[in-house]
């Protein structure tokens, strides 16, 4: 037994069991956060406040959602939205929080990748953020199955095909994740054990290492600047604040970052109360009928860019691209053969290359929407070319980058 | 010491894994329902009917002569012929991913709406992006009616020869 002192204070009596002071230092009151950042560093807590939310509105949904194939429908639609008392609010909430969430994601990504926030040190940071995309990916996928509506049904065959691998005509993989011949009973137990249990605890382990990821190497700052972090530090705690180049997280930043929290939290219930309708597809208020397939199916509008890959291809060719786009930006970090860790602005080729993709995947987004016919299958064969073409480039203009 | 307890721990694993395969695998009332029988007498020329089998849409469409006539011998190979009238059997989903396609009467052909893929009255694939014919599911004639879910000869014939997968 170790020698534990009569506590003090209550702060005392957890300190000497749990050390909250020694945690309190390190995570908050002497972690520093470079001054020179904008709004778009609140990112990251905007994300997390948008899972809390999630979390909690799925709580409320959970409690009355029946996963049967010949109830789920009715238990969203009638049971949650009529006759649950503010049912209807926590339904909104979901949908358009599961919507926006990877809106902030994407804006969270393209600012790592403007300000080179993936190297020197970082590059665990940017994997981990990858994984928490794909597992966000799968989260949303699987809780879109749930109601059994018709976009459901046909997203859930359409997507569960894709493990066949084309011609290789792996049936049985896929009768083995459907646990049928088509999306039915076991299809909708499994996946809403995976949305409810199994993805978000792997979402929360994976936020664990990405935070744990960011602690050592520090947050990036808008021109790049390699901080001295040990020096600024005493700067600041010696009362210098002005001259110092960082602030502590708590409570300096994260007063700045829940503002930021409190302006995207404005517009997101501006949107769960008069703007639902874009997280809410018409189609899917059909019950799930597996002997009609739905005129056009797309999927939500944050995989469009994806699908759009997939799209334009013969079949074989299709899957082999649409896996290139899954796995592509995880090797970001080595594809860069640049060791510039500066806005892209300042790094010539790079800047164009960032704005080409941006501008390629929201042209991938607007074709994946609309049909596949004429010019727009065209546009989206260009456009998909276009961003494999991106891709190879990258080591090459990054190789022949000029050091700064 | 070490190695011993990786063994049983490794043994425990696979095992533990073996049972999560197989608690996945689709339960066997789900593949003992697996039957459906047609009465084909009834079918109009060009018009598409479609059953239900293994929660799948199946396509049945009775040829008419004329369609029949000018086949080619890749088409009339994949015809099932029950009292000496030529029909489409097939799975009815695309073998991009799974769409339903859409009859067209007047063009005799389908068309899928997911990806614009399309198929001609045979089932053959005419239009990326499904890469193969639609899949003829296993039958077995009787008179006029057709069981789904068994293999009779003139089914295992086509098979073997490759014309459906």
């Amino acid at each position: 037994m170790a020698h534990f002192e009569k506590a003090k204070s209550l702060n005392e009596w957890l300190d000497q069991r749990l050390a909250i002071n020694t945690l309190n230092r390190v995570l908050a009151k002497e972690y520093w956060i470079p001054k020179d950042i904008n709004f778009l560093w609140a990112m990251g807590m905007v994300l997390a406040i948008t899972f809390g939310i999630l979390l909690v509105s799925g709580i409320f949904l959970l409690m009355y959602y029946q996963p049967n194939v010949d109830l789920a429908f009715d238990s969203v639609n009638f049971t949650i939205m009529q006759e649950v008392g503010y049912g209807w609010l926590w339904r909104h909430v979901h949908a358009v929080a599961a919507s926006v969430v990877f809106l902030i994601i994407y804006i969270h990504m393209f600012t790592g990748i403007y300000y080179g926030s993936y190297k020197k040190g970082r590059e665990l940071i940017w994997i981990s953020g990858m994984l928490l995309f794909v597992a966000f990916s799968a989260e949303a996928f699987s809780g879109y199955m749930l109601p059994w509506g018709q976009m459901s049904y046909w997203a859930g065959m359409v997507i569960t095909n894709l493990f066949s691998m084309g011609s290789l005509e792996l049936n049985g993989i896929v009768e083995w994740i459907r646990g049928d011949y088509v999306p039915a009973q076991a299809f909708l137990d499994r996946f809403f054990m995976l949305h409810v249990l199994l993805i978000p605890v792997a979402i929360l382990a994976l936020i664990g290492v990405h935070f744990g990821a960011l602690r050592l190497p520090h947050v990036n700052n808008q021109n790049g600047e390699e901080i001295d972090f040990a020096v600024e530090a005493e700067k600041y705690k010696a009362g210098n604040k002005a001259a110092s180049k960082v602030i502590a997280f708590a409570n300096d930043f994260m007063s700045k970052d829940l503002f930021v929290v409190a302006v995207f939290l404005v517009f997101f219930f501006y949107l769960v109360f008069w703007n639902y309708g874009f997280a809410m597809d018409p189609v899917n208020f059909d019950p799930a009928d597996g002997l009609v397939t739905p005129a056009h199916i797309y999927p939500e509008w944050y995989f469009l860019w994806s699908y759009e890959i997939l799209r334009p291809f013969s079949k074989d060719i299709g899957l082999v691209a649409f896996a290139f786009a899954q796995v592509i930006f995880f090797l970001l970090p080595f594809l860069d053969r640049s060791p510039n860790a500066v806005p892209a602005n300042r790094r010539g080729l790079f800047s164009i290359w960032f704005w080409a993709m941006l501008v390629d995947l929201i042209v991938l987004t607007a074709m994946g929407k609309l049909p596949p016919e004429g010019i727009y299958s065209t546009i989206g064969l260009v456009a998909a070319l276009v961003f494999i073409a991106l891709w190879i480039i990258l080591p090459i203009i990054t190789k022949l980058e000029k050091k700064l | 010491m070490g190695k011993a307890f990786g063994a049983v721990a490794g043994v425990g694993a696979v095992g533990a894994l073996y049972a999560m395969k197989k608690s996945w695998d689709p339960l066997p009332s789900v593949k003992a329902a697996g039957f459906t029988t047609v009465d084909m007498s009834v079918c109009t020329p060009n018009k598409l009917i479609v059953e239900k089998w293994r929660g799948k849409p199946i396509f049945i469409l009775k040829k008419t002569a004329e369609m029949v006539a000018a086949q080619n011998e890749e088409q009339t190979a994949r015809d099932v012929i029950v009292g000496g009238e030529h029909f489409l059997i097939a799975v009815g989903l695309c073998t991009h991913l799974g769409c339903i396609p859409a009859y067209r009467e007047n063009e005799h052909g389908f068309l899928c709406a997911c990806h614009g893929g399309e198929f001609d009255a045979s089932g053959i694939d005419t239009k990326a992006p499904p890469p193969s014919p639609l899949v003829i599911p296993p039958f077995k004639i009787t008179g006029t009616t057709v069981v789904l879910g068994e293999a009779g000869p003139e089914y295992s014939k086509m098979k073997e020869s490759g014309i459906t997968a």
